[in-house]
């Protein structure tokens, strides 16, 4: 479960760039995918920027500043779930925006995005964390498309009322023999898939999961009966955070997955969170480029703009996530105390974490000789885990 | 000579008194611009998306013919076992609607005083006046663990059913209620008085008078509001989230497919109209429909 499994064909293929300037020809993970030319260098500002986000990405006091002194007139879309930031990028009437690891790699695939010159990006710099560089999500055959915003964790949430003391494995939410069955909570979306291979990576090495992402038939079945196994002790699913707050303050439900921002909503000191022995997942946020944008200056400005540590730490702060840039941390006792609390410094903390990536069709572990499941399986797996 | 008088005074009667046809035009150029170009055309549209395919790549909708989509609804399991359910849980809303909706128009139509029947008519509309998500949330912190229902019920030693199918059935229920209620009332208001007394001048007591006088008279207004509480069940998805615990309706396919598989979330999303249709159907051959 080290990061280094994702991170190593990515930087290898980026080291190959560096010295041959010969894309991927290293032969490690090398991935199909539609030529976008890269920016070269900046222009004048369109005077507009429209932005697919989270909730809390973007926001007046830090929107202001920026159309003040580039022009740009942000117009900010949020959306709701990953999917919904796909479908909204590919009508081509937005310009940049903040996905997860979940629907990065689709779009880049997808040739929706495109890769990024990092030479106009001078504040993507040593500061942002070793963690969120070189990832596969957003870095493909050594062309980097995404720069990191912030990242969280898939946590084991836990009422220590109720359990007594910190679970140490996954599986008080997996085993039928729960002593919890019923009162179990799980994250609602087919990339819940992969917090599945990540237990069975522990659990069953006979499977040879090597990334949770990267799932030929038979393991995906497998993953597939573990969820199935789920559904009979889940006492409710979530998408909606509120719904999930509301959940375990009201006693339906006891373990389950959460982040540590929900944990933080809901106030209560018996809730806690836990990283569990198998490790987890996570998601990273990146800023994409738009491939067809006609708003590309306004856009390298808007990167540039939010990487810097206070913007960037602004961000992460006011939708409780990691910052990406780390100098952040250090500005004051506030800051300090976000970033200890979202593990932002600790690396090897974020080591038992694997990021969020779109599972596709050739294995983003690097095997050649089968062929992975892609999200469209995932999706329709996942509607048959929920009967 | 007055017709002539009249003429010159109203020109524009006149002008459609002669023209049958653009005086139909006329009064259905509205309605049929709405009904054909706006609901008709996307359901057209929504049939169309059905047979077409998905690039599994790009999740990107390429035309063409297919009818997997369809034959996945009832090859793939959790598909089928999803719209039963569907269908159940619409039907059980239904028929929680009408055993709650008859007692209670009874008394409002013919035993309440007429200030307690306006108070209990604007306590079945009100809900309406409140939004669709604040009664899901209220439905939902009513049935929490440490909810309401358990607190009221904690000195009987009962505690709630927690989150599934019951309880979506009841929130639909509550969700869709002034819709069978206010029907069925109007329906009985309008019973003459003298039809009660008849039943009970020929030895007629509470039940017989309900079941042999009363139902049938009013089963058109039944089926009036039961096409609204079936068929807004049927779509439904946010109450199973919400208070379903791990319940999946066709509403919670359709819901996780629309953006990486549209043409699967079409064919699904023909699925309640097949189950409303086949519902209006069968209330067709009952005679019901005549006489509404």
């Amino acid at each position: 479960m080290r990061k280094s499994k994702l991170a190593f064909p990515a930087l290898l293929a980026a080291t190959a760039l560096a010295l041959s300037g010969c894309a991927a020809s290293s032969g490690e993970l090398t991935l199909t995918v539609p030529d976008v030319p890269m920016k070269t260098e900046l222009g004048a500002f369109e005077g507009e920027l429209n932005i697919v986000n989270w909730s809390g990405f973007v926001d007046p006091k830090w929107v202001d500043p920026f159309t003040a002194e580039t022009g740009c007139v942000v117009n900010s879309r949020v959306a709701g779930t990953s999917d919904e930031m796909v479908t909204l990028m590919r009508t081509g009437e937005y310009d940049i925006v903040s996905a997860s690891g979940d629907a990065a790699l689709r779009l880049i695939v997808g040739g929706d995005v495109q890769p990024l010159n990092m030479e106009l990006i001078p504040n993507f710099s040593d500061e942002i964390a070793e963690g969120m560089k070189g990832q596969i999500y957003d870095v493909v055959n050594g062309k980097p498309y995404g720069v990191p915003i912030g990242r969280g964790a898939n946590l084991l949430q836990y009422n220590e009322t109720v359990t007594g003391s910190a679970p140490e494995s996954w599986d008080v939410v997996w085993e039928s023999d729960s002593p919890y069955a019923g009162k179990i909570t799980a994250y609602d979306a087919p990339i819940y898939i992969a917090d599945a291979a990540v237990y069975l990576m522990y659990h069953k090495p006979e499977l040879e999961i090597k990334n949770p992402y990267a799932l030929d038939e038979t393991q995906l079945a497998a993953a597939v009966d573990l969820l199935k196994q789920q559904n009979a002790i889940i006492g409710e699913y979530w998408s909606d955070p509120v719904a999930q707050i509301t959940s375990f303050v009201g006693g339906n439900t006891v373990v389950g997955t959460s982040w540590e921002i929900l944990k933080k909503f809901a106030a209560q000191d018996n809730l806690k969170t836990t990283l569990p022995i198998e490790g987890s997942t996570g998601w990273y946020d990146t800023w994409l480029v738009s491939s067809t944008t006609p708003n590309s200056n306004c856009a390298y400005a808007w990167i540039d703009y939010t990487s810097q540590a206070s913007v960037n730490g602004a961000i992460s702060m006011n939708f409780g996530m990691a910052p990406a840039n780390i100098a952040f941390c250090a500005t004051d006792a506030e800051t300090q105390a976000h970033c200890d609390q979202f593990a932002a410094e600790d690396e090897a903390f974020w080591d038992q974490v694997w990021p969020w990536t779109t599972p596709i069709e050739e294995c983003v572990d690097g095997r050649t000789e089968v062929k992975c499941t892609s999200f469209q399986d995932w999706t329709n797996a996942w509607v048959t885990v929920k009967g | 000579m007055s017709t002539v008088e009249k003429t010159s005074q109203r020109p524009v009667s006149t002008y459609l008194h002669k023209r049958p046809t653009f005086r139909l035009v006329a009064l259905l150029a509205l309605p049929m611009t709405w009904l054909i170009g706006v609901y008709i055309i996307s359901l057209l549209l929504l049939l169309v998306t059905a047979v077409w395919f998905i690039d599994p790549f790009t999740s990107k909708v390429i035309p063409g013919f297919t009818l997997d989509n369809f034959v996945s609804i009832f090859s793939v399991p959790a598909y089928l076992s999803t719209a039963i359910r569907t269908l159940a849980i619409a039907l059980a809303v239904t028929v929680v609607c009408i055993l709650f909706a008859i007692p209670l128009g009874i008394f409002m139509a013919k035993i309440a005083r007429p200030w307690v029947r306006n108070l209990l008519a604007v306590a079945i509309t009100l809900p309406l006046w409140a939004g669709y998500l604040v009664k899901l949330l209220a439905m939902r912190l009513t049935f929490t663990e440490q909810g309401l229902f358990n607190w009221l019920m904690e000195p009987f030693g009962i505690t709630g059913p927690g989150f599934g199918i019951p309880v979506t059935v009841l929130t639909l229920a509550y969700l869709w209620f002034p819709y069978m209620a206010l029907p069925v009332f109007t329906a009985i208001r309008q019973l003459p008085h003298n039809l009660f007394d008849a039943s009970a001048d020929l030895g007629a007591k509470g039940w017989p008078t309900v079941f042999r006088m009363v139902l049938p008279l009013i089963t058109p207004a039944i089926i009036a509001g039961s096409v609204f509480t079936f068929s807004l069940s049927l779509g439904d998805y946010l109450a199973a989230k919400f208070v379903g615990g791990s319940t999946q309706m066709i509403g919670s396919i359709i819901a996780s497919n629309i953006n990486l598989n549209p043409p699967v979330a079409a064919a699904f999303s023909m699925v309640p109209i097949a189950f409303v249709v086949m519902y209006l159907v069968i209330a067709r051959r009952t005679g019901s429909l005549e006489r509404m």
